[in-house]
């Protein structure tokens, strides 16, 4: 199918997308990567009034760090992320997980910051800006707010993003050298959103795990951050028997959506095994 | 509503000013208003990629993006992968391997690999499979498109096509 009529406007900076979207309040509506948002008005799911095209803002493409953190602008593309973008472990914890993107093409025009806007549930960004706290810097036209990952995701589609709102910049933590990561997504096909996938990150001191990230998304409203199975996992030395008790303690505190691709029964399953071979692979 | 903008293009090297809505993607700007008819439209959703062109050199889905958003850029078609009557190493290796059937499919697979390779040619058979993976084909069973993709990437590498377009 083919979209409804709609405005465009493509603002050269962010000051301009600030006052357009002021300007067009809820009939306003960002246009990124578009590789959600056009697909959705093909079919006509969504019928914007005024596309907001920040595709031409220089000052919103970049992608460095900054502080103890990796900031990434509003127009990182995912590819971006094909090879390390940063020295030590986040770089490539990166480029491992945005192979689970989408597509090769669809990876050149999509963004970061865009797939976190979406929220879609299974979305591979949306579990690491969980698991790894990412720093959202929101901004209108009024001033700029700070946010946590954990405050920012309310559901599928939903954040604290407001509908006069840009999400401008988002902040993953460096992780210094101790750190190991590990990422398994399963889905149905290459490129398919996740039935299930989970992230972990383990800080090995000594042989023992001093500080613990996990995560799984694609199973629930919203990626899920496992607070009680990190404490769990520090000071204990890694082995098959503790992830194995982890990997079920995971199974057991997730309450998991059910599609027609999945019942729960079935992620239920998954999540034990996405738990599994994620904490595996971070501390082989 | 219904503003119509007018939008130059630059497909294939060649300049095509347009009058077109917004809501024009650059899919139906190719080929209802450039007459490039080559690029396919199969899902109109990012899923099946037969739609795939190149914007400056990057192999993109011309459905999901708008032809307003091209302005200004370089496109790329299947059309322009030929030179005269000579073809490209890739169509030359999908005629001689049996790399297509009904065709539907070609353009964009053309189109993906000829990015993907021109960004990095010495992407390994793993990564080639990878990449192919973003776009379908009904007919085939992948198993020749992927031989006829290594094999005219052996081949590129060996003779690296003149940057002329
Ligand atoms: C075939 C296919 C398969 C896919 N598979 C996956 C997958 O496996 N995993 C995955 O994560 N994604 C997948 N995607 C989606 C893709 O990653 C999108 O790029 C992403 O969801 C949205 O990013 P975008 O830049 O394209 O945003 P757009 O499509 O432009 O926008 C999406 C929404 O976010 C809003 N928005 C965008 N940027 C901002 C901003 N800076 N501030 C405020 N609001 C903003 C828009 O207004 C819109 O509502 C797939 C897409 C397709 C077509
Ligand atoms: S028509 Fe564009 S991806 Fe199918
Ligand atoms: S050759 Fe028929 S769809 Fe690929």
């Amino acid at each position: 199918m083919k979209p409804a009529s709609f405005d465009y406007i493509r603002p050269g900076s962010r000051a301009e997308i600030l006052a357009a979207l002021a300007a067009h309040g809820d009939d306003g509506k960002i246009l990124a990567g578009g590789q959600s948002l056009v697909a959705a008005m093909n079919f006509r799911l969504a019928r914007p009034e005024v596309l907001i095209d920040i595709n031409g803002t220089k000052d919103l493409d970049y992608l460095q760090p900054s502080g103890d953190s990796l900031a990434i602008g509003a127009l990182t593309r995912h590819a971006a992320f094909h090879k390390p973008v940063v020295d030590g472990p986040l770089g490539p914890l990166l480029a491992k997980v945005v192979r689970n993107i989408a597509h090769y093409p669809i990876r050149q025009r999509g963004t970061f910051t865009g797939s976190l806007a979406h929220a879609d549930p299974a979305s591979e960004w949306c579990l690491v800006a969980t698991t790894l706290d990412a720093e959202m810097l929101i901004v209108n036209a009024e001033g700029e707010r700070r946010c946590r990952a954990g405050d920012f995701f309310k559901g599928t589609f939903t954040t604290a993003v407001g509908a006069q709102d840009l999400l401008a910049e988002v902040r993953l933590p460096l992780l210094d050298d101790g750190w190991r990561s590990g990422f398994y997504e399963f889905s149905r096909r290459a490129g398919d959103f996740a039935l299930a996938m989970s992230l972990a990150a383990l800080k090995l001191e000594n042989g023992r795990i001093t500080e613990a990230r996990l995560g799984v998304g694609g199973v629930a409203d919203r990626a899920i951050r496992l607070h009680a199975l990190e404490n769990e996992l520090a000071g204990k030395a890694p082995s098959r028997e503790l992830f194995e008790d982890v990997a079920a303690s995971a199974k057991a505190a997730i309450k998991p959506s059910e599609d027609i691709h999945a019942s729960a029964d079935y992620r239920r399953d998954l999540i034990r095994t996405v738990v599994l071979r994620a904490l595996t692979e971070a501390a082989a | 509503m219904a503003n119509k903008h007018v939008i130059t293009l630059i497909v294939n090297g060649k300049d095509y000013t347009l009058s077109v809505e917004a809501r024009r993607t650059l899919a139906d700007a190719l080929r209802d208003d450039c007459g490039l008819t080559g690029t396919h439209l199969g899902c109109e959703h990012g899923v099946c990629g037969a739609c795939t062109v190149l914007v400056d050199d990057k192999p993109v889905r011309s459905c999901l993006m708008f032809a307003v958003q091209a302005e200004g850029c370089s496109v790329r078609t299947v059309e322009g992968l030929a030179k005269g009557d000579a073809l490209h190493l890739l169509q030359k290796a999908f005629w001689e391997n049996h790399g297509l059937q009904c065709g539907f499919c070609t353009p964009g697979f053309l189109m993906l690999a000829a990015g993907a390779l021109e960004a990095d040619p010495d992407l390994s058979e793993e990564e080639i499979r990878d990449i192919l993976s973003s776009n379908l084909c009904r007919c085939t069973g992948y198993q020749n498109i992927i031989k006829s993709v290594c094999l005219a990437a052996n081949e590129m590498r060996a003779c690296p096509p003149s940057a002329d377009r």
